[in-house]
């Protein structure tokens, strides 16, 4: 921790901020400060209300009652554009870039460097130079963003805010879709923010991470601050505390695996270079986790198994008997499911009322004649609502503004609803809170007890040692190796089989708790 | 009530525009129906006496010809002796009381309704005929009411709109899969042009009544291959719809010119208007066949697994695919749909002018897709309701109909409907595309900050 002259205010002040939504309250009289060259973490469930204290702070929203100070001095921040002179830059997750416009041209959209009318995109080249140097990164300005990985797209963004001398940077949960490795370059350049003086506000849903990166660290939770303290005084479990509210006993529920006959054998899977001879098994009331690095070919291996890709060769064995997954449709046929990692986009139709999200696979079910019989719809969907215990304000509610656990339990409960007993889950927790997560992990080992297999893909390495009854690793499209004594193996054993190369400091230092 | 407007806000709109027209048409309207036959008879028995000279004076061809003919029939058979009933012009009036005055005889009143009582004559019989100036005017009382709202001017309203509301069921579909379908105007006049041409195949002029519903059909199905092709390319290539669509809307055009040699088809049976210009149960054939299938159609779509994957399908594809939605079937069936209506379109209007004409439906697509937008169809896909596009098209018709009565000329016309249309979409944009219903009392409140907040 740096030396901070008492006398000196500090960058940033939020002094009782409050604000109301309709129904809502959203943030009851919450205060913040930050300090330069301090990292503050700022952490919560779902719906604490961090996006709104971020969006408050970035002009999006007026608070109702409050107060913004920046160096002591009250500046109410009306308007994002306002945000940004007052020297404030956010990183949303969903990031604010071009995809078809080169580095420097999104650094400078918007404020390009013009002579006479025209670009001077020479001198615009050795100004985005001399930033990148100076966060020391490689990235060629001159490349398109869309052929920028997530990581780099991320220092872009970065560089962008540094470019409009940005002296309080808000990331919304930057490490999200980050590699290891590419999160161990970002706290770097964190760091490096720090020390030129800038206020780093981070917000994040993995708890490891805060110890690494934060000075201090921030909870809030139903829209009221709990409490603010240095990394070093607080440890991982009353963090959780804090943001849940109670104690946690354990972050995974205890598992005991009634193993059953073989469902699902898979030989031989390829597709071009993402999955590369994938053979393995798994049985009912089996979990089996699937760990690996971010590309490895996990994600691509379960959209083979649920036919929403086609795969080049290879043979899938439902019970014994080989069978052919052509479509989702043929997949759904044999009772298989895929829970994908990205349910925005590839598992609800966000603008539909769950009700509907929930019936869509499940039509034919519901049908009578050739209508629907609405009312089976209904009260099939009540008893899942009370079964897993979803929370909705009502059927009709648009699956958009239901938090992320329960997005995910509305698409558990319509592939449940159509007897699945096949499940593929593919990041069963991402952008879940902490709460729900224990929920979800209950759920699984309820599905397994009723003899239902599941293939479970996490980069959560915890998660995948605390929920699998047997681990198979993957990297480059391969499976690198398979791990059969979970309850003896180490996140390092899967880094090691994960990465070709043996685990870096970096990389276990992220992966340990 | 509330959720009838948030759900088809636009309805507001119509019924506002509906209101603006009735007050702009409001004008005088001489009775002269049954019930002023009537009330002109009790006039008369109560204030003359059966051997009074009575003249009862119609215009010629009007609804006041028919009230004096029938009036002075019910005068005699009542027992008036001299009742003179007249129904002509002005000059025969002046004739009638010429003829009067020369017989030497006395005139105890004047009964009659409508346009006559502006007639001058009228008012100058105490000096042109001095004799008779003690005479009793009867008339009906004449009362106000807008020219907008009459039986004969509403069924206007929906004769003119039902070619554009037919098709903007099947386009509404298209359009909640997010797609588009500009074909459609040009499938008026294939259609039109295809069951004309077998009717006169059948026997012209002279064909069976058999041979308008066979060739509506051909016409029709003929338009809905045309939609499968254009569904496949769609769905199947992954071709713009926007460009899969104009490319047969070209082709369609240019086929209906070329089986033509670009003449109209006049050769056809009398039966062929039944459709646009007949009536069943005293009602249009056009109204009732809006109604059915506007109702048919919005069963589909709420009630019917295939409606609810249609909305799937436009709301996220990819979310569709893996729920295990047939996702390119449904793509080729809602642009089939859009075809086979656009081909009944064609018939209709084949029926309704009674003639098949290779430029038929020029521009049709674009008043088709407005009326789906002003509906309330997103062109995002996802959302929108078959009975908003009804509303959507009517509110078209109803603008180019009051339009109309106020007499205003064709380029001003387009310049406000054009104006509508964008007022409609803006209106939607700043609600946020959640119905007129955002700007009625609130029932939960901004639903926009409400979902970035719990999502937050």
């Amino acid at each position: 921790m740096q030396e901070r002259p008492a006398d000196r205010p500090p960058l940033l002040e939020m002094h009782g901020i409050d604000k109301s939504f309709p129904g809502v309250h959203a943030l009851k009289n919450v205060s913040l400060d930050l300090h330069a060259g301090e990292v503050l973490a700022l952490v919560g469930e779902n719906g604490a209300g961090k996006s709104t204290l971020i969006k408050i702070l970035g002009g999006a929203y007026r608070p109702d009652a409050g107060e913004i100070r920046l160096d002591g001095e009250s500046r109410p921040i009306v308007s994002p554009t306002a945000a940004q002179a007052a020297g404030i830059a956010i990183i949303y997750q969903e990031f604010n870039l071009v995809p078809d416009l080169t580095v420097r041209e999104n650094i400078f959209l918007g404020r390009e460097r013009v002579r006479h009318g025209f670009i001077r995109a020479a001198e615009e080249q050795r100004e985005a130079l001399a930033l990148f140097e100076k966060i020391g990164i490689d990235i060629d300005p001159g490349a398109r963003c869309r052929d920028l990985t997530v990581a780099q797209q991320q220092t872009v963004e970065i560089a962008k805010a540094l470019s409009v001398s940005a002296r309080i940077i808000v990331m919304d949960e930057p490490t999200a879709a980050l590699t290891s490795q590419e999160v161990a370059s970002l706290f770097a350049i964190i760091r490096d923010l720090k020390s030129r003086g800038i206020g780093v506000i981070y917000i994040s849903h993995r708890i490891e991470e805060i110890f690494g990166v934060a000075d201090r660290v921030m909870v809030l939770r139903d829209g009221a601050h709990v409490g603010t303290h240095p990394v070093e005084t607080v440890s991982r479990e009353t963090l959780i505390e804090m943001m849940v509210g109670r104690s946690l006993e354990a972050e995974f529920p205890a598992r005991t695996a009634h193993l059953g006959a073989e469902r699902l054998r898979v030989e031989g899977l390829c597709r071009g270079e993402a999955v590369r001879d994938v053979s393995f098994s798994v049985r009912a009331g089996e979990i089996l986790g699937f760990a690996g690095l971010v590309g490895a070919g996990r994600t691509e291996t379960m959209r083979l198994l649920f036919g929403a890709d086609k795969a080049d060769r290879g043979h899938i064995f439902i019970d014994g008997r080989e069978v052919a997954i052509r479509s989702p449709r043929d997949a759904m046929r044999h009772g298989i499911c895929l829970l994908s990692e990205d349910r925005k986009r590839h598992g609800l139709v966000l603008k539909h009322s769950v009700r509907e999200n929930f019936g869509l696979p499940n039509l034919e079910r519901f049908r009578r004649g050739p209508f629907l019989d609405g009312r089976a719809e209904r009260s099939l969907f009540a008893e899942y609502i009370e079964a897993l215990r979803i929370k909705v304000s009502g059927q009709e509610q648009p699956a958009e503004n239901v938090s992320g656990g329960n997005q995910q339990k509305v698409v558990l409960a319509k592939w449940l609803a159509r007897q699945a007993d096949i499940i593929l889950i593919d990041e069963p927790t991402r952008g879940i809170d902490v709460g729900a997560k224990y929920e979800i992990y209950q759920l699984m080992n309820r599905l397994t007890d009723q003899g239902k297999a599941i293939i479970m893909v996490s980069s959560e390495l915890p998660e995948v040692l605390g929920m699998s009854d047997r681990i198979i690793v993957m990297h480059e499209g391969r499976i690198k190796g398979e791990i059969t004594d979970v309850a003896g193996a180490r996140q390092e054993d899967i880094l090691a089989m994960a990465i070709a190369e043996p685990a870096s400091a970096n990389e276990s230092d992220r992966a340990s708790t | 009530m509330t959720r009838l407007f948030a759900d088809y806000g636009m309805v507001l709109v119509l019924i506002g525009l509906c209101a603006l027209f009735s007050v702009l048409t409001i004008k005088e309207h001489m009775p002269s129906g049954t019930e002023a036959a009537e009330a002109l008879l009790e006039q008369v028995h109560a204030e003359c006496s059966r051997t009074d000279v009575i003249l009862v004076v119609g215009a010629e061809n009007t609804d006041s010809a028919l009230l004096a003919e029938r009036l002075g029939r019910e005068l005699r058979e009542a027992g008036y002796a001299n009742v003179r009933t007249v129904v002509g012009s002005p000059r025969d009036m002046r004739l009638a009381l010429d003829d009067l005055q020369a017989q030497g005889r006395q005139l105890a009143a004047v009964a009659t309704a409508g346009d006559v009582l502006k007639w001058r004559v009228l008012d100058r019989i105490s000096e042109t005929h001095p004799a008779f100036a003690g005479y009793k005017r009867m008339a009906p009382e004449p009362y106000y009411w807008p020219g907008f709202l009459t039986g004969s001017n509403l069924l206007a309203i929906v004769d003119r709109i039902v070619v554009i509301a037919v098709i903007a069921i099947g386009m509404t579909m298209v359009i909640i899969t997010a797609g588009i379908d500009l074909s459609v105007g040009s499938l008026i006049a294939l259609s039109a042009v295809i069951g004309t041409l077998v009717m006169k195949h059948l026997g012209g002029l002279e064909a069976p009544v058999w041979a308008v519903p066979v060739g509506f059909l051909a016409g029709t199905l003929a338009c809905g291959a045309v939609g499968a092709l254009g569904g496949v390319v769609v769905a199947q290539f992954k071709v713009p719809p926007f460009i899969a669509t104009l490319g047969i809307m070209l082709m369609a055009r240019g086929m209906a010119f070329l089986i033509t040699g670009g003449f109209s088809i006049y050769q056809v049976p009398d039966a062929l208007a039944w459709l646009g210009q007949g009536r069943s149960l005293g009602i249009p054939n056009t109204v009732l066949l809006l109604g059915v299938l506007y109702v048919a159609a919005h069963v589909f779509m709420s009630y019917t697994p295939l409606g609810r994957y249609i909305y799937a399908v436009g709301g996220n594809t990819q979310a569709a695919r893996l729920s295990g939605v047939p996702v390119k079937a449904v793509i080729v069936f809602v642009y089939v749909v859009s075809a086979l209506a656009a081909g009944l379109g064609g018939s209709i209007q084949a029926s309704q002018l009674k003639t098949g004409t290779p430029n038929m439906g020029v521009m049709f697509e674009l008043y088709v897709i407005a009326a789906v937008v002003v509906g309330g169809t997103s062109l995002a896909g996802g959302s929108g309701r078959i009975l908003g596009t009804l509303i959507g098209a009517f509110i078209i018709s109803v603008i180019q109909n009051g339009m109309n009565l106020l007499g205003m000329e064709s380029y001003t016309q387009q310049v406000v409907l054009g104006g509508v249309i964008l007022g409609a979409v803006l209106l939607d944009k700043v609600r946020g595309g959640k119905g007129i219903g955002a700007f009625l009392p609130a029932r939960t409140g901004s639903s926009q900050e409400r979902t970035q907040h719990e999502q937050g």
